[in-house]
């Protein structure tokens, strides 16, 4: 992979870089011809907020690194009982993090 | 002197209060993820220069990751480029969704465009929990104030920590890499202030997963397009429409 120092560089610029921001301007473009209360905003919210959970979601279920080797039910339960307490808690992001955490290390510490 | 009602506060003001923002807890938690990349750099043979140029020009977690994935494995540039296009296109509604809040009349294309580089999970979660407190005009300034102080924060951190940590106890590493989801699911839900997002919210968690098993390749933008497309809908023909129609009913709706 690498027959040049800058070789790496020129890979990142343009696998990476590059990659990543076509789809950033490409929403600026878009963004732009998007009023406040369109229905087509309602629709690319609906997208964006689908696509992100999905990434969200598979990070817990199928995870990589050393978490892969706790068990489904732990990690998933851990978020879930998170989630509950975040809902009773008045929607405060702090009590979900602390509460999911709090189990999901119990539970590697037990299991 | 008494403090300058908002409207007065300067575009430097604005920066330095988004700056600010660096010290709330969604940005600690995204310094903390990035702690654990640099561990993850370095176990795959990313020299520290390119660790800090990847997560200043890419900037995204989850792209930086791929990035390394195929370029360890030996995959030609092209192939690389395409796993992370494919699995960046996100961004782009992403970005769509906020920029109608944040620009005015007078921002210029440019600006937006330099902007938008910034933008990935935590800066998109800011700017919907943050747009709405901030007068209009101001709103760029304040958007990067957060995002280009948090982008350049965590390329310093990336850098100094880079060999530090080689390898975290098993249950840390775990943690580390749990923080960040177990985030995204409190900060986004909090977030919303349409339902539609609620309903996508759901939608996205059960349809990741699912089709994760059924079709790996293009499971993302499935659940994505198809079920974004689904939420929206059920959304304005279900959920909005009841609630049209309740609130026509209510006689004090029809008072000036």
């Amino acid at each position: 992979m690498t027959e040049n120092w800058w070789w790496a560089f020129l890979v990142i610029a343009v696998a990476g870089w590059l990659a990543t921001d076509i789809w950033r301007w490409l929403g600026v473009v878009v963004g732009n011809r998007l009023d406040e209360d369109s229905e087509g905003l309602q629709w690319v919210r609906a997208v964006a907020t689908a696509l992100v959970m999905a990434v969200t979601a598979k990070l817990v279920v199928f995870p990589t690194g050393t978490i892969a080797d706790a068990p489904l039910w732990l990690r998933a339960g851990a978020v879930a009982i998170g989630f509950v307490a975040f809902l009773i808690a008045g929607q405060r992001v702090i009590v979900c993090v602390v509460v999911a955490l709090f189990c999901l290390v119990s539970g590697l510490l037990i299991v | 002197m008494q403090a300058s009602p908002i409207e007065y506060r300067s575009n430097a003001a604005w920066f330095v209060t988004g700056m600010r923002g660096i010290f709330s807890i969604p940005a600690m938690i995204l310094m903390t993820s990035f702690v654990g990349f640099s561990a993850f750099a370095l176990e795959s043979g990313i020299s520290r220069t390119q660790a800090v140029f990847m997560t200043l020009s890419v900037w995204a977690l989850p792209a930086k990751m791929i990035l390394i994935g195929t370029m360890t494995s030996g995959a030609p540039v092209a192939a690389s480029f395409l796993a992370v296009t494919l699995s960046s296109i996100r961004m782009m509604p992403m970005v769509a969704s906020i920029m109608p809040e944040m620009r005015n009349e007078r921002s210029p294309t440019w600006l937006l465009l330099f902007l938008s580089h910034f933008v990935a999970i935590t800066s998109w979660v800011f700017a919907m929990q943050h747009m709405q407190s901030v007068p209009r005009d101001r709103r760029l300034s304040y958007f990067g104030g957060f995002a280009i102080t948090l982008t350049l924060l965590n390329g310093v951190i990336v850098g100094v920590c880079y060999g530090i940590v080689a390898q975290f106890p098993p249950i840390v590493a775990g943690a580390l890499f749990m923080l960040t989801p177990i985030y995204f699911f409190a900060s986004i839900w909090a977030s919303a202030r349409h339902s539609v997002v609620k309903l996508a919210f759901v939608v996205g968690v059960i349809g990741g997963p699912l089709m994760a098993m059924i079709e790996p390749r293009f499971d993302i933008l499935y659940v994505g397009i198809g079920g974004g497309t689904a939420a929206y809908l059920i959304d304005r023909y279900f959920i909005r429409h009841r609630r049209f129609k309740s609130s026509k009913a209510d006689p004090r709706e029809e008072l000036p």
